[in-house]
């Protein structure tokens, strides 16, 4: 942190804390750690799931207006009451769970899956005092936690015990662990410039201002757009987003590994694929987008909450505007752009990474060599790859239609 | 180059996003209950009885119990019994009258063709929508006196074909009239001069009703 930070604390900066602090200052000193963590719990829960209602109701407005129509707009003012009937309505159906289902594991599947997708909000910060749990490996810990969201994929399509929820969680177990190389090879960059794995670590890295204005995000350096990319594009596989929603694409499947879910358990997986998609988001804003920083010094006075919220957002937004264009993936397309074009690439930013790292002492005309073989080195394999990618396909000729 | 299709996909979307705000074209959504649309002319919709006159509708259906609807109509929603007495009409003419006229909307499809086949435009077509009910029975079978609207209502939802008809008919009633002038001229000359023979009268087509 440098000094311009640190002079920058407003009583605004400091309101979360303070008001934390206000409600266990009375509580004797050993509980005081336990009330905090279960404050900070409460914390997230909260915002997140208003968040995820908010979402719900942004996405499914935004998705009318692209498509000419107005979206909800019965229930409430300008139907933003519509998350609430839909709570009711999906909290007050039938839970149904087949007679030959293993009751147990199909109970645990949508908890395991809500609990992962939670527990990986404890290590972003989100704020400059506001971060649930420091850990060393934070990064680490994220994408651990994660990965066990496949587990309860499969777990949910083998408890069903029903075929088409088994071969859709193959597919879904296909697409995730597909997009988990890439998804990893893309943030290991960020550890390689920063030298930690620690959130707010890495947060710290991307502080400063180049000629006094602009700011070292990871995502203005050639490797880091390419990274930042390559990491939100795998972050829409990861949490089974439009175009890669195909474990449960419900024009096509019935729907997928939850084709026997319903009312309660079926709101927990919802609710999961959203809080998956803004923690990666979260994630996204940490690792390449500046953290909390603000994006000029003169916009500093504005709480870094604020800050990492609008990112957070515009990022969410960026998710819904891709899945209100793209059309869904084929199976062998998707992997195909996985094994094919991301992770080649994403190996290939590793090499422009270890350059730039090592090229960091260039000045003068060196430095514009750095810049410009960085470019190549990210520009060149995303032709070429793109280019072999779509190579013998055409335009698709029609054989009884002009 | 890879990603340019993507790109220019987005700025539809944007496009198509931000013209759904300023540009009505783009959304052209009628909001039902509150905004209904524009119904052009020819909307049909369940027929009904035009009568002439709306303070006494059933004395003034036009309908002559006549039944070409009730067989033409291919599902058989039309259900009529003829008066045993006779009423006189808009123009005073005695005619039957029906003393029974039912259509049940749950089984009438809006053909149109009852309204084709009358002689005597009589029957037309509406143009309610909002026809749903509560109750299975009673409120979905319609008779004579739910299905009778008067004339000013037909000019008011068809004011192209409402002008048509009545001008065909009134020129129609004019005709009657003066044919009914010229026979009794002819009458009286008859009777005035026995001798020559009678000319033979055509007899009165029903549409003169």
């Amino acid at each position: 942190m440098n000094a311009a930070q640190d002079t920058g604390e407003t009583l605004l900066e400091r309101a979360p804390q303070a008001l934390r602090d206000l409600l266990t200052s009375h509580l004797p000193e050993p509980w005081r750690w336990f009330a905090n963590s279960l404050i900070a719990i409460v914390a997230i829960l909260a915002v997140f799931g208003l968040l995820f209602a908010a979402l719900t109701l942004a996405e499914r407005k935004i998705l009318g207006r692209v498509q000419n129509r107005p979206g909800p707009n019965r229930t409430g003012p300008f139907g933003l009451l519509q998350p609430i009937a839909d709570g009711i309505k999906m909290l007050s159906k039938e839970d149904i769970v087949p007679r030959d289902a293993d009751h147990l594991l199909h109970f645990l599947a949508p908890v395991t899956l809500l609990a992962s997708s939670i527990l990986a909000f404890a290590v972003i910060p989100y704020g400059r005092h506001l971060i649930p749990v420091e850990l060393d490996a934070a990064v680490l810990y994220f994408f651990c936690v994660g990965a066990t969201t496949e587990l309860a994929v499969f777990m949910a399509g083998w408890s069903s015990h029903n075929k088409y929820s088994l071969l859709a969680a193959m597919r879904a177990l296909a697409q995730l662990i597909s997009y988990e190389l890439p998804l990893l090879l893309s943030w290991l960059p960020v550890v390689m410039i920063s030298g930690t794995l620690s959130t707010t670590g890495i947060v710290a890295a991307q502080s400063a201002w180049r000629w006094g204005w602009m700011p070292t995000w990871h995502v203005f350096t050639p490797w880091g757009l390419a990274g930042f990319v390559i990491f939100m594009v795998a972050a829409l596989a990861e949490s089974n987003r439009s175009p890669f929603d195909l474990p449960e694409a419900e024009s096509e499947l019935i729907a997928g590994h939850l084709t026997e879910y319903s009312g309660c358990k079926y709101v927990f997986f919802f609710m999961a694929e959203y809080f998956g998609m803004t923690a990666l988001s979260g994630m996204a804003v940490t690792l390449f987008l500046g953290g909390w920083h603000a994006p000029l010094p003169s916009l500093e006075f504005i709480p870094s909450y604020v800050w990492f919220g609008a990112k957070l957002i515009t990022l969410l937004m960026g998710f819904i505007w891709i899945r209100a264009t793209f059309p869904r993936l084929r199976i062998d397309q998707l992997t195909r752009f996985a094994w094919k074009f991301l992770v080649p690439l994403a190996l290939v930013n590793l090499g422009t990474t270890a350059f730039w790292s090592l090229s960091f002492g260039w000045t003068g005309p060196l430095l514009a060599a750095r810049c410009t073989v960085a470019v190549i080195l990210v520009v060149v394999p995303f032709v070429l790859l793109g280019r072999r990618l779509s190579s013998g396909l055409t335009p698709r000729t029609y054989s009884y239609a002009p | 180059m890879l990603g340019t299709g993507l790109l220019q996909g987005l700025a539809v979307t944007a496009k198509n996003f931000a013209g759904s705000f300023h540009d009505p074209k783009r959304l052209t959504t009628v909001e039902y209950p509150e905004k209904k649309s524009v119904i052009p002319e020819a909307f049909r919709n369940f027929p009904f009885l035009v009568s002439e006159n709306a303070e006494d509708p059933m004395g003034t259906l036009r309908c002559v119990a006549c039944q070409i609807c009730e067989k033409e109509c291919p599902p058989q929603c039309i259900y009529i019994e003829k008066s045993k007495d006779k009423k006189p009409d808009a123009s005073g003419k005695m005619q039957i009258y029906p003393a029974v006229f039912r259509i049940d909307s749950s089984v009438c499809m809006n053909c149109q063709i009852c309204v084709e086949v009358c002689p005597f435009d009589a029957i037309k077509m509406d143009h309610v929508y909002e026809i749903a009910t509560s109750e299975r029975f009673e409120t979905l079978l319609l008779d004579r006196h739910d299905l009778a609207k008067p004339n000013s209502y037909f000019h008011q939802i068809r004011p192209l074909e409402a002008a048509e008809v009545d001008g065909r008919l009134t020129a129609e009633r004019k005709a009657a009239e003066e044919k009914a002038k010229a026979a009794a001229l002819a009458k009286a000359a008859l009777a005035a001069k026995p001798a020559a023979p009678a000319p033979a009268a055509p007899p009165k087509p029903p549409e003169q009703a």
